[in-house]
């Protein structure tokens, strides 16, 4: 057979390189940006793009698709040509896909600032986003299926089977949860209402960190970890259990993140069977990893890239065990809407990707520019201050988190709330500081290695296109020996486990159908109205401003909660919400019953400094709500977006909608007036009033007799 | 709760898909032989004399 000779593109592989240090830099400067907002709330410098609702989503999305993004298509494009012993199938495709992906970036970074949100975390861009990510999913796509067609070596390496699941997986997760009904250019309700949004949008955010944090980057584990050491994997076996099984059980886990809340329990019990599963397949990977540096210790204590790797490797293996522990209902009874949720996924985020990414980056830039690095021992300084970093971020992170539950559910011995919510959030203020601390430190390492790389690749040249020899693959596959259809499950007990377990999963999901097809999952509630025009143009400005980032609307059936904030939700009270606003982090207090708690001048007042009203609170002031006009001029186009997904406007409210939208925000500027707070009735913060003082009203009037709600 | 039909049908199609896969993977021969692969991407077919290995 004549040998083939052909050459690696690794002019694409520099640059999603470099956009990854870039936006990793952005991303974390914003984490850093946000986190010191929480400790001087005077950093949210009054002005609308700054605030911390807009900072943490452009922080968030910066980190996760356009940090982490680029790092799994630089190890992407320099494994798989490599894995498949063919340059990529279209250059031209290859550059679409980088040029495209950065135009999304920069897209998102300017529309997050701007305030235009859906609202639902990790998948806050707009539709026209959303769109021209599918489309350059497909490029994606459509390059790398053909270059692993047009491969030169039969066998598919494992990590290109991590590769394969994340690109399926993540095409599916975000075209089911972008359905988005448009109303403008860039504003859209989700398709989904309240329990099924929020079921929907978290069996997407799970998966977000399954496919896109944890999958590709198992891909590049295998890759970099075993030509890093130059040892091949410990188990080659255990890498293939390990994707089948992972691939099959993580998309069952997303309802872990909605335990306790209105949720049908029966939906929340199978998230966590499937979390617990986990640990499996996540664990059977991470040792498989670890493993492979067995007898090559002695590299480590030398070579900063598996340092790094070690520590990424281990920080997946703690993340992966507290996950399911996380998924248990009486852990996450503490956990969920405090610190600990945020320490635990950057315990995954800053180990887990942002190690690997390095050590990935320290391998692999010299050698495509065919030089060595310029100091082992300043990339060892960041290892170093990275690993700390870490340390100083988690460790802070998780006290705040048991501080927060420990003083959020005691109760005296009178059998009353023992703290209120703002000793609480005074009491983790100091442990805020520390976490900001340990990212700035992070972020040190980072530029340390920035200076690294300039030193290193200064007037090295890049081997733009690196020649390769392999020989063709041959037509047809010939099995060694004449295989009955099936005989090859009976000769191997690992395909029998991996088949059995399939079947366990379809096999236990078609059982459950019949439960889904009941209507009573999410009992009607006759008291539920509709929101008036102003109450809903209100909700689009809390969605704007991002106020789910700090407040979640959802009182969980805890003694605690429903002393402190009323009775407990109710899964028929959201039907009405597109999209949910559950949120998932208490930075501030629960608003799921605002409504009547306080009088509209508090409101008024707290908006425009709340730290004058609540002493010692973080919360950013809106100044900019009492300049602003309410965009009237939307609320037909809303009404009938709203109407078109169900909500029971009656046709031809769009007309009229102004109408009251107006009679209500006269009467609210009226009730202003009279305490002497003027303003005029089409501003925004009239709009945000009324919206707060409809939540959790509706059941609230359930014995009174039937009103219109307000 | 019909939107967890969709999520079934998702979850299921993706399921399908990975089956297909495994059984296409199975059948291609790419599970018979666990002890090359991993070695193999160790070495690099580069044919630069230049190239760092």
């Amino acid at each position: 057979m004549q040998v083939e000779k052909f050459y690696y593109d690794n002019k694409i592989v520099k640059f999603f390189a470099y956009a990854t240090i870039l936006w990793g830099v952005v991303g974390m400067l914003a984490g850093l940006l946000a986190a010191l907002q929480l400790i001087y709330p005077s950093l949210n410098f009054d002005f609308a793009p700054t605030t911390f609702g807009r900072v943490r989503p452009v922080h968030t999305n910066a980190v996760i698709f356009a940090f982490v993004g680029n790092g799994i298509f630089t190890g992407l494009y320099y494994s798989l040509q490599r894995l498949c012993k063919t340059r990529m199938y279209s250059d031209k495709l290859s550059w679409i896909h980088f040029w495209g992906w950065q135009t999304i970036i920069v897209a998102a970074a300017i529309t997050l600032f701007a305030g235009f949100t859906t609202g639902k975390e990790y998948a806050e861009l707009e539709w026209p986003i959303d769109i021209a990510i599918t489309l350059v999913w497909l490029v994606l796509g459509y390059n790398m299926f053909a270059t692993i067609i047009k491969r030169r070596e039969r066998h598919l390496y494992v990590a290109v089977w991590f590769f394969i699941g994340t690109w399926v997986t993540v095409a599916l997760l975000h075209v089911v949860n972008s359905f988005e009904m448009p109303v403008s250019f860039l504003k859209s309700y989700s398709w989904y209402a309240g329990v099924q949004d929020a079921l929907v949008q978290w069996w997407y955010g799970h998966n977000a960190v399954a496919f896109f944090l944890t999958t590709p980057y198992l891909g590049l584990m295998y890759y970099f970890v075993p030509k890093a050491a130059n040892r091949p994997v410990y188990s080659y076996r255990w890498s293939i259990i390990h994707f089948w099984a992972l691939i099959f059980i993580y998309i069952w886990a997303g309802p872990h993140h909605l335990l306790y809340t209105a949720l049908p329990e029966w939906a929340q019990s199978l998230g966590t069977v499937f979390s617990i599963m986990l640990i499996l397949p996540s664990w059977g990977g991470m040792l498989n990893g670890l493993m492979t540096l067995r007898g090559a210790w002695d590299k480590v204590r030398e070579e900063p890239v598996l340092k790094f790797f070690v520590v990424a490797i281990t920080c997946y293996g703690m993340s992966t065990f507290e996950g399911p522990m996380l998924s248990l209902k009486n852990v996450n009874a503490i956990s969920h809407f405090t610190d600990w949720t945020v320490a635990h996924v950057h315990v995954g985020a800053l180990g887990w990707n942002g190690f690997l990414t390095f050590g990935m980056l320290y391998w692999l830039l010299p050698r495509i520019f065919n030089t060595t690095l310029y100091s082992k021992k300043l990339a060892g300084t960041h290892f170093w201050i990275g690993t700390l970093g870490i340390i100083l971020y988690a460790v802070p992170m998780y006290w705040a988190g048991f501080q927060h539950a420990i003083m959020m559910q005691g109760f005296t011995a009178e059998g009353n709330l023992q703290s209120q919510f703002m000793d609480m959030s005074k009491a983790i203020w100091p442990l805020h500081a520390f976490r900001a601390l340990g990212g700035a430190l992070f972020l040190v390492g980072v530029f340390l290695m920035v200076y690294n790389f300039v030193k290193t690749l200064r007037g090295a040249t890049l081997v733009a296109n690196e020649a390769a020899e392999a020989a063709p693959l041959a037509k047809e596959y010939v099995p060694t020996t004449k295989n009955h259809w099936h005989s090859w499950i009976e000769r191997r007990p690992m395909k029998m486990l991996v088949l059995s377990l399939i079947v366990v999963a379809i096999g236990g999901i078609f059982e459950l159908i019949p439960t889904f097809l009941i209507k009573s999952n999410v009992p009607t509630i006759a008291a539920v109205k509709p929101y008036t025009p102003l109450e809903l143009q209100g909700r689009d400005i809390y969605i704007r401003e991002g106020c789910y980032n700090c407040h979640s609307q959802m009182v969980r059936p805890f003694r605690d909660e429903v002393a402190r904030y009323g009775e407990y939700s109710k899964a028929g009270e959201f039907v009405y919400d597109h999209p949910f606003q559950w949120g998932s982090k208490r930075t501030g207090p629960d608003l799921a019953r605002e409504g009547g708690k306080y009088p509209d001048s508090w409101h008024f007042n707290h908006f425009i400094k709340p730290s004058v009203i609540t002493e010692g609170s973080v919360m950013p002031a809106y100044p900019w709500l009492f300049d602003n006009d309410i965009d009237t001029a939307s609320t037909p186009a809303k009404i009938n977006a709203m109407r078109t997904i169900g909500v029971p406007y009656e046709k031809g409210y769009d007309r009229i909608a102004n109408s009251d939208l107006m009679a209500q925000a006269e009467g609210i500027r009226d009730g202003l007036a009279k305490e002497k707070l003027k303003t005029a009735a089409n501003k925004e913060i009239i709009a945000i009033i009324a919206y707060l003082q409809r939540l959790g009203k509706d059941i609230k009037t359930v014995n009174k007799p039937a009103t219109a709600s307000n | 709760m019909g939107v967890i039909l969709i999520l079934l049908i998702a979850s299921i199609s993706v399921a399908g898909f990975f089956l297909a896969a495994f059984i296409w993977s199975v059948k291609q021969g790419q599970m018979d032989d666990d002890y090359s692969p991993p070695r193999r991407i160790l070495f690099d077919d580069t044919v630069s004399p230049d190239t760092i290995n």
